[in-house]
């Protein structure tokens, strides 16, 4: 229902304050409960969950490029390697530096954001198939670069990653150790699950006012038709910078996060499959939409885990034996999913309104 | 005539293409609060001449000044700032947004909110926000097409398209609004309303300039124009003069042979 008419469903709820509150008070219910509900299950559940609010993060900071700004990119998960490179190095015993979080993690995003910008300069005259070659190639520059810078001085420690990397601390409290309150069990996963909500929920908020702002609208603007945007007065040159570093430092944010809830890093974490896969969600879930956007980032993120976790013990229960692995199903899942979405749903399970608009031939 | 009334003053401008010269030595005044009509055949440079006073290329040759500063070498976005807006000959607008939003882009140049403004969304922005709208509101009604505030600008009448564009560049607070063959593909009636609305924008001190086709509209319609053929400027003045200057008449109908 609410995948087919959301706006509608949206404009229902409008119509009706009272029942809206109760809505987003049930919905902050169930997230509060939830890992608690998962841990039950297995503390595996709750750190796949943060995975997927993870891979949130990442999809609303491509969104803010690729979205909004119509820059299509195929390197972003650069940045959020940038970020967790960032932390990895300040937090470990590598280089036996141990800043605190609070101050990495905006070094990170201000590193992320320098690398952003790096790559939108010498690409801003570039558009679609172009602009997605050279930023492929920059992923892959950045991770090859994490791979060899090893020597001849050991920077990055080359494949082997980065490892033991801190848990985020304050004073005394740690994210990474079980604490008991009110009788309940926090455990590390648990902790990082509540910071990461917060951080989504930040960035919830920030993705929907660029949206609806005199920038946002530029940024369409410049999608739509860039000689009539800089006609308008617009400074593309700036503005699709701006996307590319707004963009750039969330991925960084994200990836600061990464490296101290996994505690090691290396370089295979951030291969081109995982940019495609960012890519993926944001396109699967709707560009341009923020909500759309979450929800392509908790399908793909979840789906191939379920399967995991289901396909071997229904295959042994209905024939005595594993015929498929689970790998190859959700490749083939993934592909199935996609051509459906090509042909039913072009712009997304859950498009935003602009992008639909372009899909929707009105004449 | 004094140096205040004049709004743009070009000097020998030149451009070419290649082997072609789309403009040669083509000088050309525009005083304040008059509709200049500029025309000429297909391929005459009228469009070139827009391009090089928009920013859009830069002149191989000459200068021009525009309100007393010298425009050449300054991108789009800049020009626009110093007051030039324009139209495109084949329209332009941002197809996916509605009209209200294709206006509200056009105040972008006169308004400042940054990133950090749009994520704090402090008082000032959204005051500055609630003036783009408002403004931007009434420029669609300016234009005769507040009805269709909400609709998608691409599936807006081509007449009121055009209107639509008039009016987003009209957010941006020009001096100079420079058409190009506005009237294109229009039917009498909507030709007679845009004339109407070109008489009222320059009554609202707005300089219009003009390139047209229609030389019925233009010579009606302009204070003064200029003409132009194969790159060159071979008449200015007065429609009533140039209508019956013989270079002009050979350029149209072609001349006997020499």
């Amino acid at each position: 229902m609410i995948f087919s008419h959301p706006a509608a469903w949206f404009e229902r709820l409008r119509r009706h304050p009272a029942a809206a509150r109760a809505g987003i008070a049930l919905i902050a219910a169930s997230l509060l409960v939830l890992p608690f509900a998962l841990a039950s299950v297995g503390t595996a559940w709750v750190r796949i969950t943060n995975l997927a609010i993870l891979f949130a993060l990442l999809s609303l900071g491509l969104n803010i490029v690729v979205g909004f700004a119509g820059l299509l990119d195929l390197g972003y998960i650069a940045f959020y390697a940038v970020g967790a490179y960032c932390y990895a190095l300040l937090a470990s015993p590598h280089f036996g530096l141990h800043l605190p979080f609070w101050l990495i993690l905006p070094i990170g995003a201000a590193v992320a954001c320098l690398f952003g910008v790096l790559l939108g300069a010498p690409t801003l005259k570039l558009r679609g198939d172009y602009l997605a070659i050279v930023t492929l190639g920059f992923g892959e520059i950045v991770r090859i670069f994490l791979n060899n810078l090893s020597q001849p001085v050991n920077i990055t420690n080359g494949p082997q990653g980065v490892t033991p990397i801190d848990p985020f601390t304050l004073g005394a409290f740690s994210f990474s150790r079980s604490d008991t309150l009110l009788g309940l069990n926090f455990s590390g996963p648990i902790k990082y699950y509540y910071l990461l909500l917060l951080v989504l929920l930040a960035v919830i908020v920030v993705n929907l006012r660029l949206q609806d702002s005199r920038l946002g609208r530029a940024w369409v603007a410049i999608r739509e038709d860039e000689v009539a945007a800089q006609a308008m007065g617009i400074n593309t040159r700036n503005v699709k910078l701006l996307a590319f570093a707004m963009g750039a430092s969330f991925g960084g944010v994200a990836g600061g996060m990464f490296a101290a809830m996994q505690g090691f890093i290396s370089p295979e974490s951030f291969v081109l499959v995982e940019s495609i896969m960012v890519l993926s969600m944001v396109v699967l879930g709707g560009m341009g939409n923020v909500w759309g956007v979450i929800l392509g980032a908790i399908l793909l993120s979840f789906v191939p885990e379920i399967l995991r976790y289901t396909v071997e013990p229904v295959q042994k229960a209905v024939f005595g034996h594993m015929i498929v692995e689970p790998e190859v199903i959700r490749m083939l899942l993934f592909g199935l999913a996609l051509v459906l979405m090509m042909l039913y749903r072009p712009a997304g399970l859950w498009p935003s309104t602009t992008r639909k608009r372009e899909f929707i031939d009105a004449e | 005539m004094s140096a205040t009334q004049v709004l743009l003053e070009a000097r020998r401008l030149d451009k070419r293409f290649g082997g072609v010269a789309a403009l040669a030595d083509v000088s050309l005044t525009i005083r304040r609060n008059e509709i200049y009509g500029l025309i000429g055949p297909n391929g005459a440079g009228k469009t070139t001449l827009f391009n090089v006073l928009t920013g859009l290329y830069e002149p191989d040759g000459g200068r021009f000044e525009f309100d007393g500063i010298n425009l050449i070498g300054l991108k789009p976005h800049r020009v626009v700032g110093h007051g030039i807006a324009r139209t495109f000959q084949n329209i332009r607008l941002f197809g996916n947004m509605t009209a209200l939003e294709n206006v509200m882009v056009g105040r972008h140049v006169r308004t400042h909110a940054g990133a950090l403004g749009a994520i704090l969304r402090g008082r000032r922005t959204v005051a500055e926000e609630s003036a783009i709208r408002r403004r931007a509101r009434e420029l669609l009604d300016y234009v005769g097409i507040a009805r269709h505030s909400q609709a998608l600008s691409k599936n807006l009448s081509y007449g009121d398209q055009r209107r639509l564009e008039i009016a987003r560049a009209l957010a941006t607070e020009p001096k100079l609004l420079a058409l190009d063959e506005p009237a294109a593909g229009m039917n009498a009636t909507e030709t007679a309303d845009l004339r109407r609305l070109l008489i009222k924008i320059r009554d609202d001190a707005v300089t219009v300039l003009l390139i047209e086709h229609d030389v019925k509209l233009v010579m009606g319609l302009c204070d003064r124009v200029a003409v132009l053929d194969y790159g060159r400027k071979i008449a200015e003045g007065e429609p009533a003069a140039v209508k019956n200057d013989p270079e002009v008449i050979r350029a149209y109908l072609g001349g006997a042979l020499p």
